[in-house]
């Protein structure tokens, strides 16, 4: 079908756009409903702890004497597994998080309570970033609440780092959620999320340096490490660690930058109603 | 803006609604072709169509879930392509689904939306107190939307609708699935609401007694407009003894039903 022209009857009105505090008051608003929506799910909270915790307590404590963790960067020293993977498993509380708002994303659009989202005046990039945003805010509490714990399991780096360790957090949450938000738009379905769990959470926690030293990977086979080493994942996990100990991983952040910007470019267009995925698929 | 009231001198003689040649495919299948029509502003406009006839397609439209690709719609005289934050600042919206939060409460599903809307919390609590004054549901703003039967559930999504102060309000079918008394009270909610505040309204619906003979009708089947206009101008231009009987005799189908009066006489 042709494009249909149309006769301008009547000149635009003035367009008087949205003043700075309107911007501040809808992100606000988006975020204080994820902190709300969190709140309410308590049992959420719970099993985004206890899940590495439970790797932290059992799985770390079995492979501590298995698997020997020799000095690397940025550690000064030998350290134990747990101290090792404890970067990991903040990794695995982003991952899960992020994965974890896409499906509310999901859940949101089947209700419809996503529609109350996107007809909001405000440009939906601006909503989708402020969504984005709210999500990474809950995984942060999530990940200083897991850190207070692993503190009496001998994982204390510097009191420094927790603070050094935070924009690296946001980043990689960003990233990670950015992820999930492309990812909720292709699926259709709640039931279909069980396929992101499979193709997308699992492999790229187990392929990538979250839970063993890439060396040791390269060493048993070149072609998983090659893997490990495309994953975006194992770059947010190592510019964790590094940030962790006070040191910037370069690499690691641009590779981390420039996932979040394809990720959330991605999200957006998904989600314009003029480019998007959404309209499509209902057709 | 803060309370959410915008100065809309210059549009004071624009249609509150245009849809111009606006026609959406899904695919092979087309659900709407060339549809054109306008609420007047102030108005009480019904989209009469039975189920299928294109009117939710038509609001995913007009509340750019979709995108307008041909045609074009605006809202005050804004174009939905070209200005769309101006166009959906002046919109409010009830759609078919129920599109509430549950697990929050009802203040807090108002509140949100009004942060949606670039309003602060401060100009929502009392943008509540003005739209639910009179109402009991003002007594249950703690409470969880869940609580709520399907009928209170509707009403607060009406007021939300009319949170920021919009001059346009879609409601999709907002009486399906409610018993006759709620239907009737969310009519008659909607009507003072919309003689309280001037806000112009598109009511889309498949039963006929929703409909009042002051009321505008676009009559949409199998994704046309049929007919448009007032109600006592329809029935004498179909020589009709009623507008139920008018649309019978555009769309073939009795009003009220989706059965088609063939199989039944």
């Amino acid at each position: 079908m042709s494009e249909t022209p149309v006769e301008h009857a009547h000149p635009a009105p003035i367009r008087r756009g949205f003043p700075l505090s309107a911007y501040l008051i809808c992100a606000g608003g988006i975020v204080w409903r994820e902190a709300l929506r969190f709140i309410h799910q308590r049992e959420r909270f719970v099993s985004a702890l206890v899940r590495p915790l439970l790797w932290l307590f059992i799985f770390a404590a079995g492979f501590r004497q298995v698997l020997g963790v020799s000095i690397i960067a940025p550690y000064q020293t030998y350290i134990l597994y747990e101290v090792y993977i404890a970067p990991g498993l903040v990794g695995m509380i982003l991952l899960f998080n992020g994965m974890q708002s896409s499906l509310s994303m999901v859940y949101d659009r089947e209700t419809g309570t996503m529609k109350t989202l996107l007809v909001s005046p405000l440009p939906r990039w601006f909503l989708l970033v402020s969504k984005l945003f709210a999500g990474v805010a809950v995984g942060v509490v999530q990940v200083y609440v897991f850190f207070g714990i692993a503190w009496f399991w001998e994982v204390q780096p510097e009191p420094p780092g927790y603070l050094t360790a935070l924009p690296a957090i946001i980043l990689a949450g960003l990233m990670l959620g950015a992820l999930g938000m492309l990812l909720s738009s292709l699926v259709q379905q709640l039931e279909n999320f069980a396929g992101v769990m499979n193709f997308v959470i699992f492999p790229m926690y187990f392929a990538s340096s979250a839970l063993y030293p890439l060396w040791r990977v390269q060493e048993s086979s070149p072609l998983l490490y090659r893997i490990c080493q495309f994953n975006p994942f194992t770059h947010a996990v190592e510019l964790i660690r590094f940030a962790l100990y006070q040191q910037l991983n370069g690499q690691a952040l641009l590779i981390v930058l420039g996932c979040t910007v394809v990720f959330l470019g991605g999200a957006i267009i998904a989600y314009d109603p003029a480019r998007g995925l959404i309209s499509r698929k209902r057709q | 803006m803060q309370d959410g009231r915008l100065n809309d001198s210059a549009t004071i003689d624009l249609p509150a609604l245009a849809v111009e040649r606006v026609s959406h495919s899904y695919g092979q299948r087309q659900a709407l072709g060339d549809v054109s029509f306008t609420v007047p502003q102030g108005s009480f406009t019904a989209l009469l169509g039975p189920n299928g006839a294109g009117k939710s397609t038509l609001f995913s439209l007009i509340t750019r879930l979709f995108n307008v690709r041909h045609g074009a719609i605006r809202i005050l005289g804004y174009d939905l392509n070209a200005d769309p934050g101006e166009a959906l600042r002046r919109l409010g919206v009830v759609f078919q689904a129920r599109t509430l939060d549950l697990d929050l409460s009802i203040a807090q599903n108002l509140t949100y939306h009004a942060a949606l809307h670039g309003l602060p919390a401060s100009a929502a609590k009392k943008r509540i107190g003005e739209i639910l004054a009179t109402s009991e549901l003002s007594a249950r703003l703690k409470e969880k939307a869940r609580n709520l039967s399907g009928g209170q559930l509707r009403s607060i999504e009406i007021v939300r609708a009319f949170m920021h102060r919009p001059r346009l309000i879609l409601l999709d079918e907002p009486t399906v699935g409610l018993d006759i008394r709620s239907r009737a009270a969310i009519l008659s909610e909607v009507r003072r609401l919309v003689k309280e505040e001037g806000v112009s309204v598109l009511w889309a619906t498949h039963l006929i007694d929703e409909i009042d003979d002051s009321d505008q009708v676009v009559v949409l089947h199998q994704g046309q407009v049929l007919a448009e206009g007032f109600v006592p101008e329809i029935v004498a231009r179909e020589g009709a003894k009623s507008i139920g009987d008018a649309f019978t005799r555009l769309t073939g189908v009795r009003a009220g039903t989706t059965e088609p009066a063939e199989l039944r006489a």
